[in-house]
């Protein structure tokens, strides 16, 4: 029955006079969401507002999730759009819609009414009264309250009449593309698929790069990571997945560092060559899943260690979040099951018993030193024969 | 170059299979209970598949039940007869070697009543006759055990134990998981006295997705899938007609100069593990001589985890499994390997080498060379 659906967005509302940026950049997101939701839709902005009218069949629960998808909406109302027949009519109209949006009577309303078009032959506070008796005439069960009624049934007289009362939830947050770009470093893990999330809810495009290590870690845990990415984008929009060969890296490490400090001053490496890519491809920041303490290289002193390496911010969005947390996101955003394959990824291949915990970064530095007569040149080679994958 | 020694995972349906599966499907595609002459024409080659398999067994050609592969099989086999005849006893036996299409089923069976016993193999996969005869009791109703091991080739006396259980109580029923020995070795149920067996089409070069379970004319089993009433009302559903023809062409060719192949199969397991032996710590598992099977080699190479390997070896062009496929993607101790009494940090590097009739020498000795680089690099860095 529904045609249309009403946009509500909330943060956007008071971004002064970049406002149209925001906006536009929302209606490119929800253009990208509804690109995979079956039917076809016209996107509109009107007077502060955004439709999105169905010009075609469409699946309306279908929609309804892409749209929930969609950073920056707070609010979707599925919306009926009825000819102006006269108030007759409209009656009619209002008690068809109340009667198949809410089967069960046994609710307290008001009538919202407003007039975009001002030679609608009634005035607001009379469609109200007028249209408020229609409806408890025909569902006697009903009642109205003005100050915290179950339904506000919203009367829009413009060229047509739009009927709304319900507001599913939207995503909130800021529509992508309207808070720059940041590097990723996706594991095959739980946790950095959630903080790209977190990340791009926050209006923020993504590039990923992810640590591959043959014959160590297998095709499948790239396809994994592929994976993974995708359910990200579904958010994020689409992104470049950064594949980089780190085993050489690895194993020279592997030789040359005390094995304890092989897992920090490996990530210290991937940090810096995730800067790298940063830099060429105009992000602004690196983005991790690390949380304190969830394991020895994510401890303070280890989180100090890694990112002492780079001069661009290091996004952190789980870093006070206990492991419960970041799993009930990664339900909610699809990504946990897949996370939980079990493959090895590179961090946990070569990993000691005993890795330090607290790792004294005089000392770190020091034994990094053991790598420096190749280790640039192997990073040069890493990154050049990097492969680049499309996602979403 | 490519070499795949992942044969008891799968193997390379032969050229012949293929076309005439694809004739099937594009020419000869009727329904073999429709009454048109197409129909007609499907069923005759269900009859030509269903003679070639039982020429093959030695059986009668209305002992042959078309299923969807080794598996569904293996499942009717157990849960058909135990159900089928539970009011004679409610005991069952087997290893505990067994593929999980057996031992899966048989884990169902104990929920819904049955009793269960395990046979314990020796150190390298065998099963004993005496332990079965230990283990038959008054309510025991069937006996299942494999032919050939999937993870190490162990070939188990299944003979004897025909011959042992019949003399003790001809009423127990015996099954025989053939899926890896069907087409590598000869096998004559009847001689035997075996009463059910389970093959596949995808192991012996046919296609996926479809399997026989051969029964006595004698044994009570009951259906297991329902509908139309096709398979004498045994195992309803449309024939998978392109799938029966495929694997009644498969087994014809497979066991056509079979005596040559499996001489040629023996020679290349041979050479393969004097070639891994001039590797240090290098453990072969099961049977190395022709109590094993003749296409399948189990090592383990000790210091390297078979996951890494295995990719590595991938790198090269060579397909392998680590331990068994089927349980690889999880994470699981091979129960095989755990039963044989195998060290559990040399279970970790097991790998799976397995031929079929399309595998080389040249591609052994290739492999060989890959490991001869692969492993000492690959043992320098190992988890400390």
């Amino acid at each position: 029955m529904f045609t249309a659906f009403l946009i509500k967005y909330a943060e956007i509302g008071v971004k002064g006079k970049n406002r149209y940026l925001f906006e536009e950049a929302l209606v490119r997101q929800i253009e990208f969401a509804l690109s995979k939701v079956e039917g076809e839709f016209e996107v509109r902005r009107t007077q502060g507002r955004i439709y999105v009218d169905a010009v075609s069949d469409f699946d309306f629960d279908e929609t309804v999730e892409g749209l929930q998808k969609v950073f920056g909406i707070s609010g979707i109302c599925p919306v009926v759009y009825v000819e102006d027949k006269g108030f007759d009519e409209l009656c009619k109209e209002v008690i068809n819609f109340i009667d198949q949006v809410y089967p069960d009577k046994n609710k307290t309303f008001k009538v919202s009414a407003r007039r975009a078009r001002k030679n609608y032959p009634k005035e607001s506070m009379e469609i109200n009264a007028d249209l408020g008796g229609v409806i408890l005439d025909a569902f006697p069960e009903m009642r109205v309250d003005v100050h915290k009624p179950d339904f506000i049934l919203n009367v829009e007289i413009r060229e047509k009449i739009y009927l709304y009362s319900q507001i599913l939830p939207g995503p909130g947050g800021m529509p992508v593309g309207t808070g720059g770009k940041a590097m990723l470093l996706l594991s095959g893990g739980i946790d950095s698929p959630v903080a790209g999330y977190m990340i791009s809810k926050r209006g923020v495009t993504l590039e990923a790069v992810y640590f591959h290590a043959p014959p160590y870690t297998s095709e499948r845990a790239k396809q994994k990571v592929v994976d993974l990415a995708q359910y990200v984008s579904a958010y994020a929009g689409p992104m470049k997945l950064h594949v980089i060969n780190f085993t050489d890296i690895q194993l020279y490490i592997y030789d040359k560092c005390p094995h304890d400090e092989l897992t920090i001053i490996m990530r210290r490496y991937m940090m810096r060559i995730a800067e790298k890519i940063a830099g060429e491809t105009e992000c602004l920041g690196l983005v991790t899943g690390e949380s304190i303490g969830q394991v020895a290289s994510q401890t303070m002193q280890a989180l100090a260690a890694t990112n002492e390496v780079c001069t661009m911010p290091v996004y952190r969005p789980l870093i006070a979040f206990d492991k419960q947390d970041i799993v009930d996101i990664a339900e909610k955003i699809n990504t946990y099951e897949t996370s939980i394959q079990p493959f090895e990824d590179c961090c946990t291949i070569f990993v000691a018993k005993h890795p330090v915990t607290k790792p004294n970064l005089k000392i770190i530095r020091a034994h990094e030193q053991n790598v420096f007569d190749k280790i640039d040149e192997m990073v040069e080679e890493a990154l050049a024969g990097r492969e680049i994958i499309e996602i979403g | 170059m490519e070499v795949y020694l992942d044969n008891s995972a799968t193997t390379r349906a032969y050229p012949e299979v293929a076309s005439l599966v694809a004739e099937i499907m594009t020419k000869e595609y009727g329904n073999p209970a429709s009454m048109h002459l197409k129909g007609v024409e499907a069923e005759s080659y269900i009859k030509a598949s269903k003679k070639t398999i039982a020429g093959i067994l030695k059986v009668q050609e209305k002992e042959i039940f078309y299923t969807s592969g080794g598996t569904e099989a293996d499942n009717w086999a157990l849960m058909g007869a135990a159900y089928a005849n539970a009011r004679m006893g409610r005991h069952l036996i087997t290893t505990r070697i067994e593929h999980p299409a057996v031992l899966k089923t048989m884990e169902h069976l104990e929920e819904q009543g049955f009793e269960v016993t395990y046979l314990p193999v020796d150190s390298l996969g065998r099963v004993y006759p005496e332990d079965v005869q230990r283990a038959i009791r008054r309510d025991t109703i069937l006996v299942s055990v494999m032919y050939v091991n999937n993870e190490v080739g162990t070939i188990q006396p299944i003979e004897e134990i025909g011959a042992l259980i019949k003399r003790i109580d001809p009423r127990i029923l015996f099954h025989v998981d053939a899926v890896q020995g069907f087409g590598k070795l000869r096998l004559f149920p009847k001689r035997w006295n075996i009463d059910m067996v389970s093959v596949s089409g995808h192991k012996i070069h046919g296609p996926k997705g479809v399997g026989f379970l051969y029964i006595d004319d004698k044994v009570k089993i009951q259906p297991m899938i329902f509908g139309g009433g096709q398979q004498k009302n045994y195992r309803s559903g449309t024939e998978n007609v392109p799938g029966v023809a495929g694997i009644g062409k498969a087994a014809e060719l497979i066991y056509r100069d079979l005596d040559e192949d499996t001489k040629r199969l023996y020679g290349l397991k041979k050479r393969f593990i004097e070639g891994l032996g001039q590797m240090d710590q290098i453990y072969i598992n099961g049977p190395q001589d022709e109590e094993g099977a003749p296409h399948i080699v189990s090592a383990s190479i000790a210091g390297i985890r078979s996951e890494v390997l295995l990719h590595a070896l991938e790198e090269k062009g060579v397909c392998v499994s680590a331990g068994s496929a089927c349980s690889s993607h999880k994470h699981t101790v091979s129960a095989t390997l755990e039963s044989m009494g195998i060290d559990k940090q040399l279970m970790d590097t097991t790998l799976r080498f397995s031929f079929s009739v399309f595998t080389t020498e040249e591609e052994i000795d290739y492999t060989l060379q890959c490991l001869y680089e692969l492993v000492p690099m690959l043992r320098r860095y190992t988890r400390r």
